[in-house]
C-alpha cells in the first residue's frame, strides 16, 4: 500500500509543462476539449472535486511536455474564469498568471440560438464579450446572447 | 453612406439616421423622380410580407429603377437547397442593391459581408427591422416637430416586438422619457433596458394604457400575439384591457398622436380612426419616403 502511494505522487509531478488550476469542477473535461488534449500524444493529468481553499472544490490539469499561447489559455476563461496557469520548468515553476476573458470569440462557441444563421448554414460563429464576470457573448449575426448556462462548444 | 449596408439601425450613427430623415422629407415633398432608371434593385423575399415588400416596390418604382427577385422563397432555387451565399453571390451579379426578407436571424449581417452590393435588411427572423425604425423615427419627427425630449409611451408585447426594441434604442439619442406599458410576463427584456440605463433616461412601467395617455406626446400601439401567454384566459383579459378607443383619447395633448407599425389586431378600436390624433395609416406611407431616401442615399445619387 505505501509502496503504490509514492508511485503516484511521482507520477503527478511533471518536468516541464503546463498546469492548469482551480478549474470549475464542472468545466474540468470542457478545459480538456477546449484545448484539444483528447487529441495529444503525451502525458494528461487530471483531477477533479479536489478541495480547494478559495472555491471549496476544483479541478486541476497537467499536460507534460506543452506550454500554449496566450490566445489558446484565454479561451479556457469561457468555463473557468478564474483559472490560473503555471509554466514548469526543470520541476520548477517558472511562471503564474490568471486567464484573462477575451474580447472577441471566434469559432468555438456555438450561438445558442437555434434559428441563427451560423447554426443554419456554413457560417463562422463569432461573439462580442458583453460581460467578462458573468461571460455573456453577443452573437455578431442574430445579436443574441450566449450565457455560460446555454453554451456549446464545437 | 454610399455603398453602407444598413443590417441593424445602430449600423448608422445619430447624425447618418437624421440625414437620411431629411432626405426622406424632400422625396415627400417629391416623391416621382427619375433618379434609378439605370438601376436593378433586387428585392430577395425568403418569407412572405406583403407591406413591406410593397413599400420598398413603390419606393423603386417612383424612382424609376427596375426590380428583380422574388416574394416568397417556395419556387425558387433556395427551396432546392442552394445556400444563401450562393443565391446573394448570384444575385449581386444581377443588381446593384440587395434588400432582403429572411426569417433567418443574422441572416443579413452574413449576406452584407460577402455581398459586393449594398444590402438593405428589411426583417431578419426576430432580429432587425431597421427601416420600420427609420419610418418610426420620421413619423415621430414630423408629427412633433422634433425628436428631442419627447414622452414616448410604447403599449403592447414589450418582450418580444422586435419593431419596439429597435424604437427604444434609437430614442436613445432623443433625450427621451420612456413610459412602457404591458401585462407584467410582457416587460421590456434587460437588455434593451440597458440601453436606456445607459444614457440615464427616465422610463416608467405601467401595465394599465389609461395611466399614460394624458402625459404622452406619443402613445406607440403594437399587437399582443395569443402565442406568446400559456394560459388563454390570460390572453383573453389583456387582449380586451389593451384596446385603444376614441373616447380614451379626447383629453390629451395637442400634439398627441397614435401611431402603429401595422396590422392591427383589436388594440385599436376602429372608432379611432377618424381622430385626427391617428397617425398609423400615414406613418405607413411614410415608409416608401425614408426607403427612398435610403436606397438613394446608399447608391449615392443623393
Ligand atoms: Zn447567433
Amino acid at each position: 500500500m505505501e509502496k503504490k502511494k509514492v508511485k503516484e505522487l511521482k507520477v503527478s509531478a511533471i518536468e516541464n509543462g503546463t498546469v492548469i488550476d482551480h478549474i470549475p469542477p464542472s468545466a474540468v473535461f470542457k478545459v480538456i476539449r477546449i484545448l484539444k488534449l483528447e487529441a495529444f500524444e503525451d502525458m494528461v493529468l487530471f483531477a477533479t472535486n479536489l478541495e480547494s481553499k478559495k472555491y471549496g472544490k476544483k479541478g486541476i490539469i497537467k499536460v507534460s511536455g506543452r506550454f500554449f499561447e496566450p490566445q489558446e489559455l484565454n479561451k479556457i476563461s469561457l468555463v473557468a474564469p478564474h483559472a490560473s496557469i503555471i509554466e514548469i520548468r526543470d520541476f520548477q515553476v517558472a511562471s503564474k498568471k490568471i486567464v484573462e476573458t477575451p474580447n472577441q470569440v471566434n469559432g468555438i462557441v456555438k450561438c445558442f440560438n437555434p434559428n441563427c444563421i451560423t447554426n443554419k448554414e456554413q457560417v463562422r460563429a463569432k461573439f462580442t464579450v458583453v460581460d467578462k464576470e458573468d461571460t455573456r457573448l453577443k452573437c455578431h449575426y442574430c445579436e443574441k446572447i450566449t450565457t455560460r448556462e446555454t453554451m456549446e462548444f464545437f | 453612406m454610399k455603398n453602407k449596408s444598413l443590417v441593424s439601425i445602430n449600423d448608422y450613427s445619430k447624425e447618418e439616421q437624421l440625414s437620411i430623415l431629411e432626405l426622406a422629407a424632400e422625396f415627400e415633398k417629391k416623391p416621382v423622380q427619375n433618379i434609378l432608371q439605370d438601376y436593378v434593385i433586387a428585392s430577395l423575399f425568403f418569407e412572405p410580407s406583403t407591406r413591406t415588400r410593397l413599400s420598398f416596390e413603390s419606393a423603386v418604382n417612383r424612382l424609376g429603377g427596375k426590380i428583380v427577385g422574388f416574394s416568397e422563397a417556395s419556387n425558387t432555387s433556395v427551396k432546392k437547397g442552394e445556400s444563401l451565399r450562393d443565391t446573394i453571390l448570384t444575385v449581386a451579379n444581377y443588381s446593384d442593391l440587395i434588400v432582403m426578407r429572411n426569417p433567418v436571424e443574422g441572416s443579413a449581417r452574413f449576406a452584407s459581408e460577402i455581398s459586393p452590393v449594398p444590402i438593405i435588411n428589411a426583417g431578419d427572423g426576430a432580429n432587425q427591422h431597421p427601416t420600420q425604425t427609420l419610418l418610426d423615427l420620421y413619423s415621430i419627427q414630423k408629427t412633433q416637430g422634433t425628436l428631442d425630449n419627447l414622452h414616448v409611451a410604447m403599449v403592447g408585447d414589450l418582450k418580444y416586438g422586435r419593431t419596439i426594441h429597435s424604437l427604444v434604442i434609437a430614442l436613445c439619442n432623443y433625450n427621451t422619457t420612456f413610459h412602457l406599458v404591458s401585462p407584467v410576463e410582457l416587460k421590456l427584456p434587460s437588455s434593451v433596458k440597458m440601453h436606456i440605463k445607459e444614457r440615464k433616461l427616465a422610463y416608467h412601467q405601467y401595465t394599465e394604457v389609461e395611466d399614460v395617455i394624458p402625459n404622452a406626446d406619443v402613445l406607440y400601439m403594437t399587437r399582443i400575439q395569443r402565442e406568446r401567454f400559456s394560459d388563454p384566459l390570460e390572453y383573453e383579459r389583456i387582449k380586451n384591457s389593451y384596446n385603444l378607443s376614441y373616447e380614451m383619447i379626447q383629453n390629451t395633448k395637442e400634439n398627441f398622436r397614435v401611431l402603429h407599425p401595422l396590422p392591427r389586431v383589436n388594440e385599436i378600436n376602429i372608432n379611432v380612426d377618424k381622430s385626427p390624433k391617428a397617425y398609423y395609416f400615414e406613418q405607413a406611407l411614410n415608409g416608401v419616403f425614408v426607403r427612398q431616401a435610403l436606397i438613394a442615399s446608399i447608391l449615392g445619387l443623393k
